[in-house]
C-alpha cells in the first residue's frame, strides 16, 4: 500500500507573552493508504496541535510551524496557501473534533451543515446534496434520517451529534480522517457504538485514519499502528500487537501498567506515573520523560534520544533497554 | 392489596403504542419560534407591535382614501381652522388639511426610518464582522475609523451636511410619488452617522463567536472564509443586530423630526411629521394646538411603539433567558 501522508520533523511553537511554548518538537511518521494510525499521549503532549498544524488550523500569529514537512500525495501541506488548503480540508483530509456539543453550529440545521461541505467541494446541486446528506445520515446510523435532516443540533443527543459530525466529515469521501478524541466526551457505551461505526465506515470507504486518543483501550480495537507521544516528541512507534505485548519505552510501559484491569487482584494500588508533565515553556533538553522515568541515568538528562529501530516496524526513543534495565 | 393489583404486568400492554425516545419530540424549535413564544409574554411589546402596525396602516393605507394632491392643496379661505368633521385634524397656515398631510408625512417619516436603519445595519454589520473576525491590522484600522465617526456629534454633522447638500439633490420619483431630493440626503446622512454603534456590537459578538469550536469545524471542512463569516457566525449574532436595527428606526425617525423641525431637513412641499412641527412652531402660544398636537402625537406614538417592540425583542432574543 502506498504511503499517502509523510510527516517529517514537524515543529510547532507558540509565541506567548510568557514565553515560547514548545508544543511539537520534531515528529516524523507516515501513513499508508487505508491504514489506521493511533496517536496516544496525555493531555498537552502535542497530539492535537500536530494534526491541526498539518491542516493549517492553528492560529498563526501566536503559532508558528518552525520546520518540517507534511507531504500528502506528493504535495507539502505546510507550504500550501490558505486557498489551496481549503481545497484539501474536508475533501481529502477530514477532521472531527472532541466535543460534539460545540462542534456543530447551533443555529444551522444539520442539513445545512452537511450540504455545505458537499456544495463547497463538489459541484453538487442543492437537490442532490440534500439527497446525499440524507444517505450519509442513514449510513451513520441516525434513525429516521431523512426527517432528522431539518433538525437542529440541540435536538440530538451527544452520541448522535458525533455521528452527524462523522457524516459531515465523510461527506466528500476523504482519503484520510483525522479523529481528535472523538469519543472522549461520550460515555462508554456510546463510545463503543461510535468506534464500531467508524470501523464500518473505514471498510466501506477504504479510508486511512489517524485516531488521537489518550484511551489505550480504544486503540486496541481500532488501530493497526500506534505512536506514543510525550511532551511534543514521539517516543515509541509500533504495531498494535507489538505495543501491547512488547512495549519498549518506559513511558509506554508506565501507561500500560496504569490501566486499571478487571482481571487484576483488587489488593494492588493503581500504579500512576510520579511527577508531572514537563513545562512546555522551557526548551526541551535531554529526554523529556527523564524526570519521571525509573530507568533514567545520566545520559538521559543530557541527550535526547532519537527514534531508533529495535525490531521490525518498532521504533523507540530511549537510551535504556526496558527488558534489562541497562543502556542500549 | 388485592391480588389483582399485585398482578400488574411489567411489560406495557401491547395495545398502548410505545414511543421510542427518538419519537417523543416536538417539531424543530427554530430561533424564530422560541423568540416568538417569549415575545408573546411581553404585553408592552405586543402593544408596541399593534400600534406600530396601526400607524403604518394609517400612513400607507390612508393614501387610498386621500390623494397626495389633496394633501398639498391649499386654500387660503380655510386657513387655521379648528378640527372639524370635514378636517378632523384642522387646517394649517395655508389651508391644507392636516390629516392628509400627516398621512403622507407619515409615509416619508417611516420610509426615512426604515431605509436609514437598513443602511446603518448594512454598514455596521460589514465593519463589525470584518473587524471582529480578522482582528489585527484590519480591526485596528476599521475601529479607529469607526471611533472617529463616533466622536463627531451627530446632530451637528447632520445639520452641516443637511445645509450643504439640502438644495443640491434633485427631486426623485419613486413608486409613483415624487420626493424632494432632501429625503435622500437625510436618509444617507442618518445612515452614515449611526452605524458605528452597531459596528461595535457586531464586532464584540464576532470576537467571542469566532472562538467557538463550530468555526474550527467549519474551517476543517474547507468552508471559505466569507461563508464562515456570513453564513455561520452572523446567524449566531442576529439577536443584537435585530434589536439595534429596530431601535435604529426609532432613532432615525426622531433625528429626522429633529432636523426637519429646525428647518434643515426635508424641504417643502414634501411633508414629514418633523417639518409639520416646524410650521407649527410659531403658533404654539397662539392657541392653534392642532398644528403641532397631531404630528407630535404621531411621532411620540411611533417612537414609543418601536421602543416597546425593541425591548420585547431584546428580552425575547436574550440567549440566557431559558423560559419558553
Amino acid at each position: 500500500m502506498p504511503t499517502i501522508l509523510e510527516v517529517t520533523n514537524l515543529k510547532t511553537r507558540f509565541n506567548t507573552p510568557e514565553g515560547i511554548i514548545y508544543a511539537v518538537n520534531g515528529i516524523s511518521y507516515h501513513l499508508k493508504e487505508g491504514e489506521t494510525l493511533a496517536m496516544v499521549g496525555e493531555s498537552g503532549c502535542g497530539k492535537s496541535v500536530s494534526m491541526m498544524s498539518i491542516l493549517g488550523l492553528i492560529p498563526i500569529p501566536p503559532g508558528k510551524i518552525v520546520s518540517g514537512s507534511a507531504v500528502y500525495w506528493g504535495k507539502d501541506l505546510l507550504q500550501m496557501s490558505e486557498r489551496e488548503l481549503t481545497l484539501v480540508r474536508g475533501k481529502e483530509i477530514a477532521m472531527i473534533f472532541q466535543d460534539p456539543m460545540t462542534s456543530l453550529n447551533p443555529v444551522l440545521t444539520v442539513k445545512r451543515q452537511i450540504t455545505e461541505s458537499l456544495q463547497v467541494h463538489t459541484g453538487m446541486k442543492p437537490q442532490q446534496a440534500v439527497e446525499r446528506a440524507g444517505q450519509l445520515l442513514e449510513m451513520v446510523g441516525i434513525p429516521d434520517a431523512r426527517r432528522r435532516l431539518t433538525a437542529y443540533p440541540h435536538q440530538f443527543s451527544g452520541g448522535m451529534r458525533q455521528r452527524v459530525m462523522i457524516a459531515m466529515a465523510l461527506a466528500c469521501n476523504p482519503s484520510v480522517l483525522i479523529a481528535d478524541e472523538p469519543t472522549t466526551a461520550l460515555d462508554v457505551t456510546i463510545q463503543a457504538q461510535i468506534v464500531e461505526l467508524v470501523i464500518r465506515m473505514r471498510q466501506q470507504m477504504s479510508m486511512a485514519m489517524i485516531w488521537i486518543t489518550h484511551d489505550l483501550g480504544v486503540v486496541a480495537g481500532l488501530a493497526e499502528r500506534v505512536m506514543v507521544m510525550y511532551a511534543g516528541f514521539i517516543v515509541e512507534k509500533a504495531s498494535v500487537d507489538d505495543l501491547y505485548e512488547d512495549p519498549r519505552h518506559p513511558y509506554t510501559l508506565a501507561l500500560l501498567s496504569a490501566l486499571p484491569r478487571a482481571d487484576r487482584r483488587r489488593e494492588h494500588r493503581l500504579k500512576s506515573i510520579p511527577g508531572a508533565p514537563p513545562n512546555l515553556l522551557t526548551e526541551p533538553k535531554g529526554c523529556p520523560f527523564a524526570p519521571r522515568c525509573e530507568l533514567a541515568f545520566e545520559r538521559c538528562r543530557i541527550e535526547n534520544p532519537a527514534l531508533d529501530m529495535v525490531a521490525a516496524g518498532h521504533e523507540i526513543a530511549c537510551w535504556v533497554d526496558v527488558r534489562t534495565g541497562e543502556s542500549r | 392489596m388485592t391480588e389483582s393489583q399485585m398482578d400488574i404486568p411489567l411489560e406495557p400492554s401491547p395495545k398502548i403504542p410505545q414511543l421510542s425516545a427518538d419519537e417523543i419530540e416536538s417539531p424543530p424549535l427554530t430561533l424564530a419560534t422560541l423568540t416568538w413564544r417569549r415575545f408573546r409574554r411581553h404585553k408592552m411589546a405586543i402593544f408596541g407591535v399593534i400600534s406600530l402596525v396601526l400607524i403604518v396602516l394609517y400612513a400607507y393605507g390612508g393614501s387610498f382614501f386621500v390623494s397626495e394632491k389633496y394633501a398639498n392643496h391649499n386654500d387660503t379661505k380655510i386657513i387655521l381652522q379648528y378640527p372639524s368633521a370635514k378636517h378632523p385634524f384642522g387646517t394649517d397656515t395655508i389651508g391644507r388639511d392636516i390629516l392628509a398631510r400627516t398621512i403622507y408625512g407619515g409615509q416619508i417619516s417611516v420610509l426615512i426610518g426604515l431605509t436609514a436603519a437598513i443602511l446603518e445595519v448594512v454598514i455596521g454589520v460589514l465593519f463589525g464582522a470584518l473587524s471582529g473576525y480578522f482582528g489585527g491590522l484590519i480591526d485596528a484600522l476599521l475601529m479607529r475609523f469607526t471611533e472617529a465617526i463616533l466622536t463627531i456629534p451627530t446632530i451637528f454633522l447632520l445639520l452641516v451636511m443637511a445645509k450643504y447638500f439640502g438644495g443640491k439633490i434633485p427631486n426623485i420619483t419613486f413608486l409613483g410619488r415624487t420626493y424632494s431630493g432632501s429625503v435622500v440626503v437625510i436618509i444617507v446622512i442618518i445612515g452614515l452617522t449611526s452605524w458605528p454603534y452597531l459596528a461595535r456590537i457586531v464586532r464584540a459578538e464576532f470576537l467571542s463567536l469566532k472562538e467557538n469550536e463550530f468555526v474550527l469545524a467549519a474551517r476543517a471542512t474547507g468552508t471559505p472564509t466569507w461563508q464562515i463569516i456570513f453564513r455561520h457566525i452572523l446567524p449566531n449574532s442576529i439577536a443584537p443586530i435585530v434589536v439595534a436595527a429596530t431601535l435604529g428606526v426609532a432613532n432615525a425617525i426622531t433625528l429626522e423630526a429633529y432636523i426637519s423641525f429646525l428647518g434643515l431637513g426635508v424641504r417643502a412641499p414634501t411633508a414629514t411629521w418633523g417639518n409639520l412641527l416646524q410650521g407649527a412652531y410659531s403658533y404654539i402660544d397662539k392657541g392653534a394646538y392642532w398644528l403641532w398636537l397631531f404630528p407630535g402625537l404621531l411621532i411620540v406614538l411611533i417612537v414609543l411603539s418601536i421602543n416597546f417592540l425593541g425591548d420585547g425583542l431584546r428580552d425575547a432574543l436574550d440567549p440566557r433567558s431559558r423560559t419558553v
